[in-house]
């Protein structure tokens, strides 16, 4: 009786002793396993609860100019600076002075540069295409550049940083006569006279 | 009315000789911005008095038939020579151009012997040609120059008709066959001739470009011709642009638009004394500048309030008053041969047309009715006309408007563009830029729309103004 006492608690032993082994051996195969690279949410920014609304009348800080236009950007000189259109010129339809959708859209990139840039000194030149005649074209050019001149002025540019001069259609832009070079050559060309 | 121009003439019988008051030849002979050289005196006359009564005519209902054969070279020295043989072709084409006469082309009588005297002349060999008048002459060299003499025979009467003779400089011979076709109109057709008249016009032939520009801009300068091309020379020399030249009447100065001072404004070079004046200084935009018939006040196109108006000022810039006062473009003013009227371009129904107005600013008048008018310019008396340009399809087209009958006239027919008309001063002429040989150019025409001459061949010409 004895005898089966004891195989019974060596059997129960040795189920112990294998349980516990394995036990014992479980946490060591997670630790050799090769960590992860280092990933690129190391740095991250844990998320963080949305901001609360900011109060309207609360000034909303304004980064520097030099953000918005990059150092290195702009050339030095007036020369420079014209070579580069920095103030994009705008195109009118045949016999027309009235400034469209796509130069309004034009102007007021113009307008932006302009208050960026409050030392500049503007003259728009009007021009028109071989179409007219020469001494009517002397007019037409000069209304095209007030048209121009006047929606900058609408958009806040003081009128005194603005000059207009017409050339009629003694300087085409482009030399061709079709309509290609004609719509290029009825423009207000804007140049930067001062910085 | 033209009276510091003319030359004066020696005439038989009392010879007279280059006198002061700065003569058109020894001007034309000179450089332009150097004043005129006095020649020297020479020697008194012994010609006889002469009938210079008998007048030209052909059979009835045609123009006299006239030869011009070469006028013989007295002395052997080149320019002698020279300025006998273009004398002699200059003046048949003085005396073409006008239409007065029938010229007998020159190549069918060479072989006709040209005299030296009345008693020479083999006048049965001039009426088997059919000449009715034969003008003969010689060329002599002088201290001074060169003596010229030029006679013109009636072939029927056997007997000279008018006779002159001239001394002076032999450096352009051109202005001795000028004058004489002068003359001759004068005597023998009671007109006047244009031979000793001017083009002035703006020009790209000199291909500089503008100063401290981004693109290449090529300037234009303003120059100067004889009415036929001949004796082409620069006025203007400031490397910008310079556009739309205006005679004064008196032919010393001319008024033009220049973009020499960045802003357009308005000059007046006195191209015989070299000097300029600047009539309207300011920050405003001043173009298309013209002189009244009196030479004592400017019409122009100005926006120094806000808008292409026109304004009258006086010659040296005082007085300016404003003529017109419309939203519209208001431009390119001409003034009636009284002076007491301005037509002038105005787009104020929308499309741009030619009007007329009072020089106090009354009476306004619309005159044309065309898709596009431009360019008016009024025609001197007896005419009375206003020629301009009128877009007939791509381009335009010269047409002349009677303001007596309404009655409108074309005178270019589509080949290329033709714009910016000018008369000549006895109104049977117009100077306008034209297309129709590539690139732009100034012709003339008569003013039946005949007679189409090119007057430039260099870079690209407009604007052209013909000289009173």
């Amino acid at each position: 009786m004895m005898k089966r006492t004891q195989f019974t608690a060596l059997v129960a032993a040795a189920l112990v002793a294998v349980t516990m082994a394995s036990c014992a051996k479980k946490p060591a195969v997670p630790v050799a396993r090769p960590m992860p690279p280092p990933a690129e949410d190391t740095n991250a920014i844990p998320p963080t609860p949305p901001a609360p609304p900011r109060p309207v009348d609360e000034p909303i800080p304004v980064p520097p100019e030099p953000d918005t236009i990059r150092a290195g950007d702009l050339p030095d000189d007036l020369d420079g600076l014209n070579r580069a259109g920095v103030l994009k010129a705008i195109f009118y339809d045949l016999d027309s002075s009235e400034v469209n959708a796509e130069g309004q859209k034009l102007l007021q990139e113009n307008a932006d540069m302009m208050r960026k840039n409050p030392s500049w000194q503007v003259t728009i030149e009007g021009h028109c295409d071989e179409r007219g005649t020469a001494e009517y074209n002397l007019a037409l050019g000069e209304r095209r550049a007030v048209a121009a001149r006047n929606y900058l002025v609408s958009l806040g540019i003081p009128a005194e940083r603005v000059r207009t001069v017409s050339y009629g259609k003694e300087f085409p832009f482009e030399q061709g006569h079709d309509e290609a070079a004609w719509s290029r050559n009825r423009r207000a060309h804007f140049v930067i006279t001062a910085k | 009315m033209t009276e510091p121009r003319r030359l004066q003439i020696s005439a038989p019988p009392a010879r007279r000789w280059w006198r002061g008051g700065a003569p058109a030849a020894l001007l034309i002979a000179g450089a332009v911005a150097v004043g005129a050289q006095q020649p020297p005196a020479a020697p008194p006359s012994s010609q006889q008095p002469s009938s210079v009564s008998v007048r030209i005519t052909g059979e009835p209902g045609t123009p006299p038939r006239m030869a011009v054969p070469d006028l013989i070279a007295l002395s052997p020295d080149k320019e002698t020579q020279e300025a006998a043989k273009v004398i002699g072709q200059v003046l048949w084409d003085d005396l073409n151009f006008e239409r007065e006469f029938y010229m007998i082309p020159r190549d069918t009588y060479k072989s006709i012997p040209v005299g030296t005297s009345i008693a020479d002349i083999p006048f049965p060999r001039w009426r088997e040609l059919g000449a009715d008048g034969v003008v003969v002459g010689t060329v002599q060299k002088v201290d001074a120059g060169i003596r010229v003499e030029l006679r013109l025979y009636s072939v029927r009467a056997q007997q000279q008709s008018y006779g002159r003779e001239y001394t002076g400089s032999g450096a352009n011979p051109r202005v001795y066959a000028h004058t004489m076709s002068d003359e001759i109109h004068e005597s023998q057709r009671s007109m006047r001739g244009v031979a000793r008249t001017k083009l002035a016009f703006s020009s790209d032939r000199n291909r500089d470009a503008v100063a401290n520009t981004v693109e290449k801009r090529e300037v234009k300068e303003i120059y100067i011709a004889d009415y036929d091309g001949a004796n082409q020379r620069r006025v203007t020399i400031n490397r910008n642009l310079n556009i739309t030249p205006n005679w004064s009447p008196d032919g010393r100065s001319i008024a033009y638009t220049s973009y020499r001072k960045a802003l357009p404004d308005i000059l007046i070079s006195n191209i015989f004394v070299g000097t300029m004046e600047e009539p309207t200084k300011g920050s405003a935009s001043n173009f298309l500048p013209v002189f009244s018939p009196d030479g004592k006040q400017i019409a122009f196109m100005s926006n120094r309030d806000g808008n292409s108006e026109l304004y009258i000022m006086n010659r040296d810039g005082s007085g300016v008053r404003r003529l017109t006062d419309n939203p519209a473009i208001d431009s390119t003013p001409t003034w009636s041969p009284t002076g007491t009227q301005i037509a002038f371009t105005s787009d104020r129904t929308g499309t741009p047309q030619v009007y007329v107005i009072g020089a106090d600013g009354t009476g306004l008048r619309r005159l044309t009715y065309e898709s596009y008018a431009d360019r008016a310019t009024w025609s001197p008396a007896p005419y009375n006309e206003i020629a301009f340009a009128a877009r007939t399809g791509p381009g335009y087209d010269i047409k002349v408007l009677s303001l007596a009958d309404g009655v409108t006239r074309q005178i270019t027919f589509g080949e290329g563009t033709n714009e910016s008309p000018a008369w000549s001063p006895n109104g049977r002429h117009l100077a306008f830029m034209s297309t129709r040989a590539g690139r732009s150019h100034i012709f003339t025409v008569d003013r039946d729309g005949r007679n189409i001459r090119q007057i430039t061949r260099d870079g690209n010409n407009f604007t052209p103004n013909w000289s009173q």
